[in-house]
């Protein structure tokens, strides 16, 4: 059972019934699930928690949902320590959280796992999001199970391509034309026009807490501790503070020690209005027109952007960004020395975790986590020149002569 | 009547304009004022406006043309 209260305003206290609403109509900021966290404490446990299925639902306890869940098989990804790049970073214990190996190849299917479990629970039969790409597949993906309609509004401009992914699974795929900023203001407009369950805007509140589980699985996988540190990306914001809020409800509810895990923070330079704000030192984040080929973070306006930089600060963490150069390069050093191919959020991540060892940020003997969002086949193209195949004859001889690097067949035996 | 929740980022030449005042007497506008923050050199306000869809368009189009960004309370909504 859930053991959610209500919805309460971040900023000003005020209490809301558990509704598809997400923002509090007498300050505009964000609503939360409150929960009863002393009722919840009586009924979970270590044990009981490792013994549910592999998968986010063995901590539905700790979500805002009833039974019977959306369930596609998300979550309980792999936490795999990575000696290969540790080395090659310095860094002693260094663990990639593979998030690539969700059904739908990101982190997103944790959040809407739960935003799609509530819809249906709420009683909507049409849901709605507006994507690039993640979000789009994993709301159509979800959508699909649940037997619910599916709305998804993508830009114009978008490769037809890139939305393969989403369409398979038979939702209603509509291309805007104009910028991101029409875009965004029209979906704003829809989501108030139409009785839809909007993913990501009037069902915010509920999509939050599946990210929360990434946090959950990170300690229960270190066998219940928090780690060092952890290394995120960021784009609206939203993944960074649940990450942090997992480990600290993990804490509160005594199943693991006092955390004290440092959250670093990264994001591309051409969309990074986070750590510009962090750097200026202010926690007032303003907005930026997005340039990078980080497509899937590429946040102009994050609206958990304030709250990211408080989960930055209070953990004595950082925040910094990395070029679109240095991307690259972080996706082919994770894919060579760890096999793991990531998408260009993956490659923020390992540029800005290599850029916090090297200046002393991250020290070598920290025990440090690296969240890989999302999956490297999504984001193929910036990484096309590693194809240069050496062709041959379909002969021995040459291939002897133009792969001399292969050495004798006694050799490879 | 059809609301919208939106913010406005003001750079530092805008700071003194009496903008909002003036998109409620322009566009027959309501502006409705609930955060904000304004400082000698930025500036932003989280407000409410409420008027038919025509003037709120018309009304946002005459202060993003100031060069004020006007983007929605909730922050944007086309994610990854």
């Amino acid at each position: 059972m859930s053991y959610a209260t209500s919805l309460r305003c971040r900023k000003c206290g005020g209490e809301y019934p558990l509704k598809a609403v997400n923002l509090c109509d007498f300050c505009f900021s964000p609503l939360d699930v409150a929960y009863d966290y002393k009722a919840m404490s009586r009924r979970v446990s270590r044990q009981a928690l490792s013994s549910g299925p592999p998968s986010m639902w063995r901590y539905r306890d700790l979500l805002p949902v009833e039974d019977p869940v959306v369930d596609i098989g998300t979550g309980f990804t792999p936490l795999t320590r990575c000696d290969n790049l540790g080395r090659e970073l310095g860094l002693e214990q260094l663990y990639i959280k593979n998030d690539c190996l969700n059904p739908t190849y990101s982190f997103k299917d944790r959040a809407v796992a739960v935003a799609i479990t509530k819809a249906r629970e709420l009683g909507f039969r049409t849901v709605a999001c507006a994507s690039t790409g993640n979000l789009a597949a994993s709301v159509a993906a979800h959508a699909a199970r649940a037997g619910l309609r599916a709305y998804v509004f993508i830009p114009a401009d978008i490769e037809a391509g890139k939305v393969v992914g989403t369409a398979v699974y038979g939702p209603t795929v509509v291309a805007v034309e104009g910028s991101y900023d029409r875009v965004n203001a029209l979906c704003n407009r829809l989501a108030e026009a139409y009785g839809w369950g909007f993913i990501n805007i009037s069902l915010r509140p509920y999509y939050a807490e599946g990210s929360k589980t990434l946090g959950y699985e990170i300690a229960e996988q270190l066998d219940w501790r928090s780690p060092d540190c952890v290394v995120a990306p960021s784009a609206s914001g939203l993944l960074f503070t649940r990450i942090w809020k997992g480990l600290n409800e993990l804490s509160m509810l005594g199943l693991i020690e006092p955390v004290n895990t440092h959250m670093h923070l990264v994001q591309a330079a051409g969309s990074s209005p986070i750590v510009n704000a962090y750097r200026a030192g202010t926690l007032h984040v303003h907005p930026v027109e997005p340039h990078t080929i980080a497509k899937s973070i590429a946040v102009g306006n994050p609206a958990d952007g304030h709250y990211a930089l408080k989960v930055v600060r209070e953990s004595g963490g950082s925040a910094s960004a990395v070029s679109d150069d240095e991307v690259i390069a972080g996706m082919k050093l994770l894919a060579r020395t760890e096999g793991i191919f990531t998408e260009t959020a993956g490659g923020v991540v390992i540029a800005g975790l290599q850029n916090m060892v090297r200046s002393g940020v991250i020290r070598r003997d920290e025990l440090t986590v690296a969240c890989i969002t999302a999956a490297g086949l999504k984001t193929q193209e910036v990484v096309w020149d590693v194809v240069q195949p050496i062709v041959i004859q379909p002969t021995l001889e040459s291939f002897k002569e133009r792969v001399p690097a292969a050495g004798t067949a006694a050799e490879v035996r | 009547m059809p609301k919208r929740r939106v913010m406005f980022t003001f750079p530092p030449e805008r700071i003194e304009e009496p903008v909002i005042y003036l998109l409620g007497r322009q566009f027959g506008v309501v502006t409705n004022i609930r955060r904000a923050d304004v400082t000698e050199n930025r500036g932003w306000v989280v407000l409410e406006l409420e008027g038919a869809d025509e003037d709120i368009d018309r009304g946002i189009a005459w202060v993003a043309a100031k060069g004020i960004r006007v983007d929605s309370a909730s922050g944007d909504v086309v994610e990854g």
